[in-house]
């Protein structure tokens, strides 16, 4: 095995999983003041009306994708009934419908960064990074599905790239796979685990808070400085 | 019955010069930084006009505060929480920075580097976002005495059902200023539409505070507010709103614009109400009624079931007192000459308004040509140079008899008090035209003429410390002695002595950090 092969397909994922998480922990407890969206609303909302929903809903269609596609391992899906011809064709027009939305999205939104001065100006360094992670890990995504699984010969991914990353997380990892895989797929996902590494420090962790518990919860909330009395106080004094 | 204090506001308007010195204070204590260049907790507007962020008060657009569903069921006017939480990444009800202004500086240093020449220098405005040369067009007051009325202000939605009677012309025009601050409402639409659950109201004072360790940045508090008083901060990612200067009011002392305004025309005191009604009094069908409705729950501190069910709620003698001399109550309620800003909005708001009055005898002396005879003051009412239309549609929801009646007993207060001081009469017949007797009415007239410090302000200082211990440790000093009035200030007393000695670093609480300043922890 290479040492180049080694880096890339085992290194970087552990340390890429190991600084998402650490990471992660460490924000959440030193940072919770930076922990938000940074929403740019109020310096533009016509583009972001459309690209940020766009993007947001695009996203978590290809995150679905990611998580039939790679995470369910193949005999599942057979086992389910599911021939190989029908999963192809479904995944690649379903994730090409999700890739269309995330790059129109993601485009709506690069444009208004780079052109708003306002916007511009807002936007950090570390923001930036996101922007260059995420342009490669989506642009090189959609050329996946789209280009070689929709419009080209296609590619069984399933056999080679889900099984080295699930057996990432089962302590057998198997470099081999990624280093016979296309270098579209080999650049994808070495864009991806960057992002997860940047994904606590950057404004993603807003991803984690989304707020599904206000769905139950009531409508005004209070809380108090002082404890309340322990037992009532209040005997009246007897007359 | 559940019995809970709210920090409240009077201002009285009569007396606003428009000076701003209650926003400039403001904005120097707390929006004094990046990132809240925009943001003024206090602004002061004139009325009519647009207002800031523009047209705010039309909540058909702005879709802020609460409304009745088709069964009379309180909802938000932004939609229930499903709609949020699925446009969250483009809240469609947010305003624009356009809505409220660029905020600018001047690039003073031209001053001092332009090269020698015939003409002196001009420091010419800058973006204090990009740093960019701009045309300011929009601001906290761009409409200053109604510069630019007649072109902006009848987009003014207090003018709707008005428009053919108001005219912008010299002769016909009126003005007056509206000082605002955050509402402290009693049933905040700005908690009921934050996601994350960062804003919350105080238990003990009612203050409404976002926690800026739990806001993550969903801005969906800012279009909940029909006031428009929580605003994002746009470097930290965070809402922001008026803290009704918390810090001070735990300290006993009067907010930052109350203590800072020229006109001495803001009153702050506190209001005991029933918690377990808010939600049935925001709820009441007819908006001209949601004022009555919330006179409805706030309990009379006089009155001595009131005061041992307060004690029982824990809430602390001193205060319980406090609230029995509140301006606030006296105003409001006691002698009912305040008014809630826009009570159709359904948040119970606590910051209330005494309705100009000066303008009626020069609209008098308009109309006959001669000096007004005081006596004919009343007659005067309808013929306001600012309409009664308008103050209702303002302050009342609309109902044109609630701002009669108040600007009647001020109006009686007005010529009850000429006709002494100036021909030596007491003629009682003023004071029982409205409903009052000679004592009540001097009292008005302390209150709102004389206004002293003492009688403007009265803030209970907070009980950070251990509350629970020291009632249980002296019970018979601080118990509910609610028959005895001298006992009843003696313990607030004795309890103040005890608080300083007992609120040291050491004694704080973990809620100390829960309501912590919007600079927070980074
Ligand atoms: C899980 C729930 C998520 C929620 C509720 C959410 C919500 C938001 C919100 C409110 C904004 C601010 C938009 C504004 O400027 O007003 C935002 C921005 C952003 N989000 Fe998310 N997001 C989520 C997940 C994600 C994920 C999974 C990704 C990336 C794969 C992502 C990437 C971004 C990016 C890059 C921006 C910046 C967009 C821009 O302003 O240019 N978000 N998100
Ligand atoms: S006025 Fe204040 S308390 Fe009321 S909804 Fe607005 S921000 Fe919340
Ligand atoms: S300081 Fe007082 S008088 Fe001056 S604008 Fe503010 S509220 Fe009005």
């Amino acid at each position: 095995m290479s040492g180049a092969a080694l880096l890339f397909w085992i290194v970087l994922p552990y340390v890429a999983i190991t600084t998402c998480t650490v990471g992660h922990v460490w924000r959440w407890r030193r940072d919770q003041f930076g922990w938000t969206s940074r929403s740019s609303q109020l310096m533009e909302r016509r583009l972001l009306s459309v690209g940020s929903p766009l993007f947001h809903y695009g996203a978590f269609a290809a995150i679905a994708g990611h998580v039939l596609g790679i995470l369910v391992p193949a005999s599942w899906t057979a086992w389910a009934g599911v021939s190989e011809e029908a999963y192809h064709l479904f995944s690649a027009l379903a994730g090409t419908a999700a890739g269309l939305a995330v790059v129109a999205g993601f485009l709506i939104l690069l444009y208004r960064r780079l052109s708003v001065p306002r916007v511009s100006v807002t936007t950090t360094r570390v923001d930036w990074g996101v922007y260059a992670l995420l342009a490669i890990t989506i642009g090189l995504g959609v050329l996946e599905t789209t280009g070689v699984n929709l419009l080209g010969g296609g590619y069984d991914y399933r056999a080679t790239v889900a099984v080295w990353f699930r057996g990432l997380f089962l302590l057998d990892p198997h470099p081999e796979l990624m280093v016979a895989a296309p270098m579209l797929y080999q650049f994808h996902v070495v864009a991806a685990w960057l992002l997860f590494a940047l994904w606590p420090f950057s404004r993603l962790v807003h991803a984690w808070s989304y707020p599904i518990l206000y769905l139950g919860r009531p409508w005004i909330l209070y809380r108090g400085y002082r404890r309340r009395a322990p037992e009532p106080v209040c005997t009246r004094p007897s007359q | 019955m559940r019995v809970m204090a709210n920090v409240g506001m009077v201002m009285n308007l009569d007396k606003c010069i428009g000076c701003h010195t209650c926003s400039v204070t403001c904005k120097q204590v707390w929006t004094n930084r990046s990132g809240a260049e925009y943001i003024w907790f206090n602004n002061v507007e004139t009325k009519p006009g647009l207002g800031y962020p523009r047209r705010y008060e039309d909540q058909e657009h702005w879709k802020g505060g609460w409304e009745l569903d088709r069964r009379g069921r309180l909802r938000l006017k932004g939609g229930g929480s499903i709609r949020r939480i699925l446009t969250i990444f483009a809240n469609p009800d947010l305003p624009g920075l356009d809505d409220y202004y660029e905020p600018w500086t001047y690039d003073y240093e031209t001053l001092v580097t332009a090269p020698l020449s015939e003409h002196d220098p001009v420091a010419s405005p800058r973006s204090q976002l990009t740093g960019r040369p701009i045309r300011p067009t929009w601001g906290t007051n761009w409409e200053d005495d109604l510069a630019g009325a007649p072109e902006t202000a009848s987009g003014d939605p207090n003018l709707r059902a008005l428009e053919p009677q108001v005219q912008f012309a010299y002769e016909q025009a009126f003005m007056f200023y509206l000082p605002r601050i955050c509402e402290q409402c009693l049933n905040p639409s700005c908690v009921a539409s934050c996601p994350s659950g960062a804003i919350y109201k105080r238990e003990e004072d009612g203050i409404v505070l976002v926690d800026q360790d739990k806001c993550r940045g969903w801005r969906f508090c800012v279009s909940g507010c029909p006031y428009k008083k929580v605003y994002f901060n746009h470097k930290s990612g965070k809402a922001e709103k008026c803290t009704f200067c918390y810090p001070r009011i735990e300290a006993g002392l009067p907010t930052v614009c109350s203590e800072t305004c020229v006109g001495r025309l803001r009153y702050v005191g506190i209001v005991l109400y029933d918690a377990d009604r808010v939600e049935a009094a925001a709820s009441e069908r007819d908006p001209r009624c949601l004022r009555e409705a919330q006179l409805g729950i706030f309990l009379d501190p006089a009155d001595p079931a009131v005061r041992e069910a307060a004690c029982r709620d824990g809430i602390p003698a001193d205060w319980i007192e406090a609230a029995r001399r509140s301006p606030v109550y006296a105003l409001a309620v006691h002698f009912g000459v305040a008014l809630p800003l826009h009570p159709e909005y359904r948040t119970l708001p606590m910051v209330w308004y005494v309705p100009p009055l000066s303008p009626v005898v020069s609209a008098a002396a308009a109309g006959r040509g001669a000096e007004p005879d005081p006596d004919d003051v009343f007659h005067a009412i309808d013929e306001l140079r600012i309409p009664i239309g308008y103050l209702a549609n303002l302050l009342a929801a609309g109902d044109r008899g609630a701002v009669r009646d108040v600007l009647r007993r001020l109006a009686a207060m007005r010529a009850f008090m000429r006709r002494r001081e100036v021909e030596g009469v007491t003629d009682e017949t003023i004071p029982a035209a409205v409903g009052m007797d000679v004592p009540e009415i001097e009292r008005l007239y302390r209150l709102l003429a004389i206004a002293k410090y003492e009688d403007r302000y009265v803030v209970p200082p907070a009980h950070r410390e251990s509350a629970d211990r020291l009632l249980a440790a002296t019970d018979t000093d601080f118990g509910c002695a609610v028959d005895d009035e001298d006992r009843f200030a003696d313990s607030a007393q004795a309890y103040r002595q005890q608080l300083v000695q007992l609120d040291l670093p050491g004694t704080r609480r973990r809620g100390l950090t829960a309501g912590n300043p919007p600079e927070g922890a980074a």
